[in-house]
């Protein structure tokens, strides 16, 4: 999951935006790991996260294989945390995502007392990380930093879109739909709310964060860049 | 990557094969209808003549168009690294196919002393071609760096000591792909130098991890002050606290390579 180690954005881009995530060791404790994985999952819902998901399947709102014409105009846009949860069924990695740090930093609490035996990280700003630990008592074991993108950068979009496809580490929301949304909310074809939904759905591991992108679309609204 | 467009010559949609990546993100990512296509393009091209536009849903399919092709070697590379949701075979890892520092405290991948670099190509969303890959781990090899073995691209080496990888897969287009090293803390400085020359001459993004232990108090005060005298922000990190442990009844495996100098 180094899909959340590169998201686009100086620290403070990163106050809405913490991803706790759990992750079996392949071949050293992923035997008993399905269990404790819906654990992690379902401990994360009273904390009120913004999605949830696992590696295999998605987050909390997924395509659909066979809509109906009249979806267009009724489409279910709320998250299913419930569907999430009763689908991880193989040892993968499960996340959830918050919007804020009080919550996050209660979940990491409860995923410590709780004593899972998996390996959990957080992925967001590296103070709101140590901060997470303080609240919850522990010394962190291994930090992995971003030093960001090199290289042929000139190849690479805009900072806004840049922020909002980089939600999908994976590459699954792609630039030109980022884009694209960016200009719908600017003309007023959708609103944040509902362009969100759009790039949500191509995630397949379940760690965009569809508060953050709403904020960066809201921004990009009136923005200039 | 931009490899779908209308042909103007059959106004249908086409795909580039050259450079597509196969990340299945048009077949898996996008909802579908199950429409008649010719009652779709007779409805769109009246309104087209009406000059009305459509405002359809744009991330739903209306004739569920897509149809995975049966991949075979070495085109299946593509996949492998490019869509998600396949655990690489070699690692039995989705993604990118490696557990880095993730399951530090489980793996004992990177220890006190040591520092771990992933080192991404194509990310975010541009690809990178395979050989662009090797150009950076043959440049690693010949700096004397330890490839992690349970990574993708070093199990697709014919090399490991070359940092050469297989021939026939040299072409293949991939969305990105992870290098993974490990090393001593005193080569961090030298091993970013080397990878900035080696990004001048490949022709895609290069993003770069780098993953160390913390102290007993959960400080980390040896990496972050070289990256931070490179010039890096430092301004987000994964932070793995610590929680694992190995459980499963088989011996648990340990962290095999030898780190050179």
């Amino acid at each position: 999951m180094t899909n959340t180690l590169h998201r686009f954005g100086d620290a403070a881009s990163f106050r809405d935006d913490y991803v706790v995530f759990a992750i079996p060791s392949r071949g050293n404790n992923d035997q008993d790991s399905v269990p404790k994985l819906r654990r992690f999952l379902e401990m994360a819902v009273p904390f009120r996260p913004v999605n949830l998901g696992d590696a295999r399947h998605g987050g909390a709102l997924r395509p659909s294989r066979s809509m109906n014409p009249t979806a267009h105009w009724n489409r279910e846009t709320q998250p299913d945390f419930a569907a999430v949860i009763a689908g991880l069924n193989a040892p993968t990695t499960a996340a959830a995502v918050f919007d804020n740090r009080p919550a996050a930093e209660d979940f990491v609490k409860a995923v410590v007392a709780a004593d899972l035996g998996l390996s959990v990280n957080i992925s967001t700003a590296i103070d709101g990380a140590e901060q997470c630990c303080d609240t919850a008592g522990i010394c962190r074991h291994s930090v992995g930093y971003s030093l960001g993108f090199e290289g042929k950068t000139e190849y690479l979009p805009g900072s806004d879109v840049l922020q909002i496809s980089t939600m999908c580490g994976h590459g699954m929301v792609s630039a030109s739909l980022a884009k694209k949304m960016i200009d719908w909310v600017k003309e007023g074809r959708r609103t944040p709310e509902q362009a969100v939904t759009y790039l949500q759905r191509f995630c397949s591991c379940g760690v965009f964060n569809p508060s953050r992108a709403c904020r960066i679309l809201e921004q990009a609204r009136t923005g200039t860049r | 990557m931009g490899a779908i467009y209308i042909d103007p010559a059959v106004k249908r949609a086409a795909i580039n094969r050259d450079e597509c990546v196969e990340c299945y993100a048009c077949y898996q990512g996008m909802s579908q209808e199950h429409l008649n296509p010719t009652f779709v393009r007779t409805i769109r091209r009246i309104f087209q003549m009406m000059r009305v536009r459509f405002d359809p849903e744009p991330d739903v399919c209306p004739t569920a168009a897509f149809e995975p092709d049966e991949l075979t070697w070495p085109r299946l590379v593509r996949r492998a690294f490019s869509d998600p949701r396949v655990p690489h075979e070699s690692t039995g890892v989705e993604g990118r196919g490696t557990e880095e520092v993730k399951t530090n405290d489980v793996t004992g991948r990177v220890n006190v002393g040591e520092v771990g670099f992933t080192i991404e190509f194509g990310r975010p969303g541009i690809g990178v071609r395979m050989r662009e890959i090797e150009e950076m781990c043959r440049a690693l090899a010949a700096a004397g760096v330890s490839f992690e073995r349970k990574n993708p691209i070093t199990t697709l080496m014919t090399d490991i000591a070359a940092g050469t990888l297989r021939e026939e897969i040299l072409n293949e287009k991939v969305l990105s792909a992870i290098v993974e090293i490990k090393t001593q803390v005193e080569r961090t400085e030298e091993i970013i130098r080397l990878v900035h020359e080696v990004e001048k001459r490949i022709n895609t993004v290069v993003a770069i991890g780098v993953g160390t232990r913390c102290d007993a108090d959960g400080e980390e005060r040896v990496v972050a002050p070289i990256l931070e005298r490179l010039g890096y922000r430092l301004e987000r990190a994964k932070t793995n606290i610590g929680l694992g442990r190995a459980s499963n009844q088989a011996a648990p495996s340990v962290a095999e390579e030898v780190v050179n100098r």
